[in-house]
């Protein structure tokens, strides 16, 4: 099958590699439709998450038909056309029981601390990712969720992780009716952590980037204001201007280690990696929510360290909550406002890039070339049958 | 583009030029919020404002909803290749990926990293250095198998001359200068 193929930072190609095979009874094997480019996938890309193997198939964002079950599974049978979230959880352990798929302990035998992602490096558990003609997913009867007839593939496939991260990135917030909600990003995580916010009834939502043409389409997609750092001189300080002097009532994190905007940080974090990604966002967070405030992170960092003004934390009384997202627990919900036209997901998707360009499509996305906001890779399958289906239908 | 980079000019009171500051008790206790009727024109806005209405609410919720019930002991994925295991961990777990397995000299230096628990910097510091070894092996095995890479193209050359020709061409001069003035150094350094 054709894969992507990690060579080394920001070095990645399409190559031939063997197909998955089932390895557990509660395995499945899907022949993957639609993948995404996430932004975590950048951190992975830019060689800064521990672990990343040359060779390894990235991709936690696929939907896809079943066409191989194991002979433990029994709640998915081949044909279904399934979106799996980023997670992989068993279901059965201590958090699973809890809803906290997230941070299943039964999947991930390298690290305690993150649960297993698919395509998310040896750290988060050594499975190949969906940016593949298919794919191994462990737990079948657990993670997928047969996508209802009447929603799109390309709604689908965002609700695999941007749509969820994003939306409990707001309810991490704890918001309440009127508040004021900074969000530091306006990428895919961004762009559905500000409309999470309104849905739960903010007062304001101001996003915070340095890309222009981001900015421009957040402001039109989510109704936001924003603000661009790079024509500010203080953030916390003009955050504070915005709101009386008070500061925000929740920041949110949608951007981890890959941030800009401080040359310290982009220096040890970045590149010099003496800290696990630049903490520049997190440093703005602390610092421009009002005392008492709420700071919620759903960017990624690495898992060694990060230098963040800790003491503020304390001295305001902040409260920070982070998680990687429950992701099946938000599906039926956000399927609902999807339905009922609050969400509108696939109206994001600004580049169709066929698997086999993989390197450009990186690269467009990593750099933000021609206006990128996300990036969905077509395999080469995919579009043989669909075109199968299209010529039997005429 | 407008933004909100722009504050209300009035809103900035310090003046350095002497001893006198506008007073903060003249600025509202609270912060100002827009009324509901002001914010009618926001799609969905309040749907779920209830946090009945929130699914991750509260954040542990037991039994869990919208997967099958747990089981006591889930089946043992047999071990057919080599997988390094968390010194936090009693054992490996019932669900592993198999992806990758640790080989070579990049190999020799995840089991050393795996020695040390994720507590450990050298457990990480270890695993990045393999990682950067891993590239270099990555690059021989493709001479070996006879495949010279295109590191040019999976860095995604295409698309930047695609979208941005001028980038491209900085680059371009930044590593001639680069690589023109090491070969300066080198020649004067060799006379």
């Amino acid at each position: 099958m054709l894969a992507m193929n990690y060579r080394g930072p920001y070095r990645v190609r399409a190559d031939h590699k063997p197909d998955p095979v089932i390895e557990h009874p509660g395995d499945a094997i899907v022949r993957v439709t639609r993948s995404c480019i996430c932004g975590s996938d950048l951190h992975l890309y830019h060689g800064m998450v521990p672990d990343t193997r040359v060779g390894h198939t990235f991709g936690h964002e696929f939907v896809g038909e079943v066409v191989d079950i194991g002979s433990g599974v029994q709640n998915l049978k081949v044909g279904d056309r399934v979106l799996v979230p980023f997670n992989l959880f068993c279901g059965s352990c201590f958090y699973c029981e809890r809803e906290l798929f997230g941070n299943c302990h039964n999947t991930n035998a390298q690290a305690t601390a993150v649960g297993g992602i698919y395509g998310y490096s040896h750290t988060a558990g050594g499975y190949d990712g969906g940016q593949a003609e298919y794919v191994r997913v462990p737990m079948a009867d657990v993670g997928p969720y047969v996508i209802p007839d009447d929603i799109d593939e390309d709604d689908a496939v965002l609700l695999t992780d941007c749509v969820p991260t994003g939306y409990q990135a707001a309810e991490m917030g704890d918001i309440e009716e009127g508040d004021t909600v900074v969000i530091f990003g306006a990428g895919p995580v961004g762009i559905f952590a500000a409309k999470g916010a309104w849905l739960m009834g903010a007062g304001r939502v101001i996003v915070v980037d340095e890309v222009e043409y981001r900015l421009e389409f957040i402001k039109r997609y989510a109704q936001c204001e924003v603000v661009n750092f790079r024509e500010v001189e203080d953030m916390a300080e003009h955050i504070k201007k915005m709101t009386d002097w008070m500061g925000a009532d929740v920041t949110i994190d949608c951007v981890g280690g890959d941030a800009a905007g401080s040359i310290a940080q982009t220096l040890t974090g970045r590149l010099m990696k003496m800290q696990a990604g630049a903490s520049t966002v997190l440093h703005w967070a602390i610092n421009s929510v009002r005392k008492g405030g709420n700071v919620s992170i759903v960017g990624v960092y690495g898992p060694t360290f990060n230098m963040v003004p800790i003491g503020n934390v304390l001295n305001k009384g902040l409260t920070i909550r982070a998680n990687q997202a429950s992701v099946k627990r938000h599906l039926p919900r956000l399927i609902e406002h999807i339905r009922e036209g609050r969400l509108n997901p696939k109206e994001i998707i600004t580049h169709r890039i066929p698997l086999e360009e993989v390197s450009d499509a990186y690269h467009i996305f990593s750099s933000k070339l021609d206006e990128c906001i996300k990036t969905v890779l077509i395999p080469p399958s995919a579009r043989e049958v669909k075109a199968v289906k299209a010529s039997a239908q005429q | 583009m407008q933004t909100s980079n722009e504050v209300n000019p009035h809103s900035h009171q310090h003046h350095h030029d002497g001893h006198t500051h506008e007073h903060q008790q003249d600025y509202p206790k609270e912060p100002q919020r827009p009324t509901r009727e002001q914010l009618a024109h926001i799609i969905g806005w309040g749907a779920d404002l209830d946090h009945k209405n929130r699914p991750a609410v509260p954040m542990e919720r037991k039994p869990a909803r919208f997967i099958p019930p747990p089981v006591d002991k889930l089946p043992q994925q047999q071990e057919n290749v080599e997988i390094l295991v968390s010194t936090e961990r009693p054992g490996i777990t019932p669900i592993f990926g198999t992806a990758q397995p640790p080989s070579g000299l990049s190999g020799m230096i995840r089991r050393a990293a795996f020695r040390w628990s994720e507590n450990d910097m050298r457990h990480w510091l270890l695993l990045l250095a393999a990682d950067r070894v891993n590239v270099v092996e990555g690059v021989a095995e493709d001479l070996g198998k006879g495949k010279l890479p295109n590191v040019l193209g999976e860095m995604g050359i295409k698309s930047e001359w695609q979208h941005n020709k001028a980038g491209l061409a900085k680059k371009v001069v930044i590593a001639g200068a680069v690589v023109g003035t090491l070969a300066y150094l080198m020649r004067r350094r060799e006379r």
